[in-house]
């Protein structure tokens, strides 16, 4: 990023604080209406910087390496497959999965902020499952938060010199978990129990979300592994250019 | 076949048999979705909840909502086939240059 595209990111970064909200306070799609309108707002805000960022993160990385493109759309179309099956799980209920570790681990977070948000509109616009108003709190838990703590696993299992492909299960396993975990926070937030307040009721939503992810994220894991192993062979300059084979990319900040 | 190929085959394996065991174990359930079970927990929680906006366009029913989903995995996966193919027909190029 240049100076000015990092000016306006932190600009927005600063208006999302200014509102009140604090980053580290992180919250399957929640339901159009679902949200009280100043939650809606306020998540909204709050992943403005991260999908500018994004953007100028996506720029950079094709403007350097443009044969990149391919994986880039690659990794899209994961999120959009993974995103369309849904899975039944041990709950008795069915979920599905996120899709976004892949694009996390190869071009970063702030890139998977762009593409979750093209697959959470399409999703809310043509198939009623998500929706617009809470638009913003299913970009904050998918596109952002997802990708960001997968991202950060990876990280320090690499540098803790942790076999490769455990670690991209890993990152990716917990990643699609914590998008789930996010998602009962920000449900919890909204509509705190009568008795036990938000707590109670964080803990009942995670009991409906996060227990019916846990297999779904397991094979998200494998997936993962499975892809990039792919990707190995087949795209190694590629993977090169992204700064892979160093153990993670190395384009956002 | 190498021995990534035969470690691929035994990891989707993994894959369908994680997905199929809650279909064998658990017989009295419909698997519908866990955005729909938050619905009812949020009512638990506030008798009054109603969902002040409503979806723009709203599948008329299960059939059409199933289509757009399969058009989802339609789309991504034609693409990330694309992807894999040329990938994948590069290298074989690359290899028989050398």
């Amino acid at each position: 990023m240049n100076v000015k595209q990092r000016k306006r990111v932190l600009g927005t970064a600063v208006f999302a604080l200014m509102l009140g909200i604090v980053p580290s306070s992180f919250a399957m799609h929640i339901m159009e209406g679902a949200l009280p309108p100043k939650y809606c707002i306020a998540w909204g805000v709050l992943c403005i910087p991260f999908v500018l960022a994004g953007y100028y993160s996506i720029s950079k990385v094709l403007k350097e390496h443009r044969k990149t493109l391919l994986i880039l759309a690659m990794a899209g179309a994961y999120a959009f497959v993974l995103s369309a099956l849904k899975l039944p799980s041990v709950t008795g209920s069915s979920s599905h999965m996120t899709g976004t570790g892949l694009g996390a681990i190869l071009f970063g977070p702030a890139a998977m902020s762009i593409l979750g948000l093209l697959v959470l509109v399409f999703q809310a616009l043509l198939l009623a499952h998500g929706g617009l108003t809470t638009l913003g709190a299913n970009v904050f838990s998918m596109a952002i938060a997802g990708p960001f703590l997968t991202y950060g696993i990876y990280k320090l299992l690499q540098k803790i010199k942790a076999p490769k492909y455990v670690s991209i299960f890993i990152a990716a396993f917990l990643g699609d978990l914590f998008t789930y975990c996010i998602t009962s926070f920000q449900l919890g937030m909204a509509y705190p129990a009568e008795t036990g307040g938000v707590f109670a009721a964080v803990l009942k939503f995670l009991s409906i979300f996060a227990l019916t992810q846990i297999p779904l994220a397991i094979i998200e894991g494998i997936l993962t592994v499975i892809v990039l192993m792919m990707l190995e062979s087949y795209a190694r300059s590629e993977l090169t250019d992204l700064g892979y084979f160093k153990g993670g990319m190395n384009h956002v900040k | 076949m190498s021995s990534k190929g035969k470690t691929i085959i035994i990891l989707l394996l993994i894959c369908v048999i994680i997905a199929i065991i809650p279909l064998a174990i658990i017989k009295n359930s419909e698997f519908g979705g866990a955005d729909g079970e938050a619905f009812d927990a949020i009512t638990e929680m506030d008798p009054n909840f109603e969902p002040w906006a409503d979806p723009l366009l709203e599948p008329p029913g299960g059939e059409t909502e199933s289509l757009l989903f399969c058009l989802q995995a339609a789309i991504g996966a034609g693409i990330f086939g694309y992807g894999v193919g040329v990938l994948k027909q590069r290298n074989k190029k690359e290899k028989t240059a050398i």
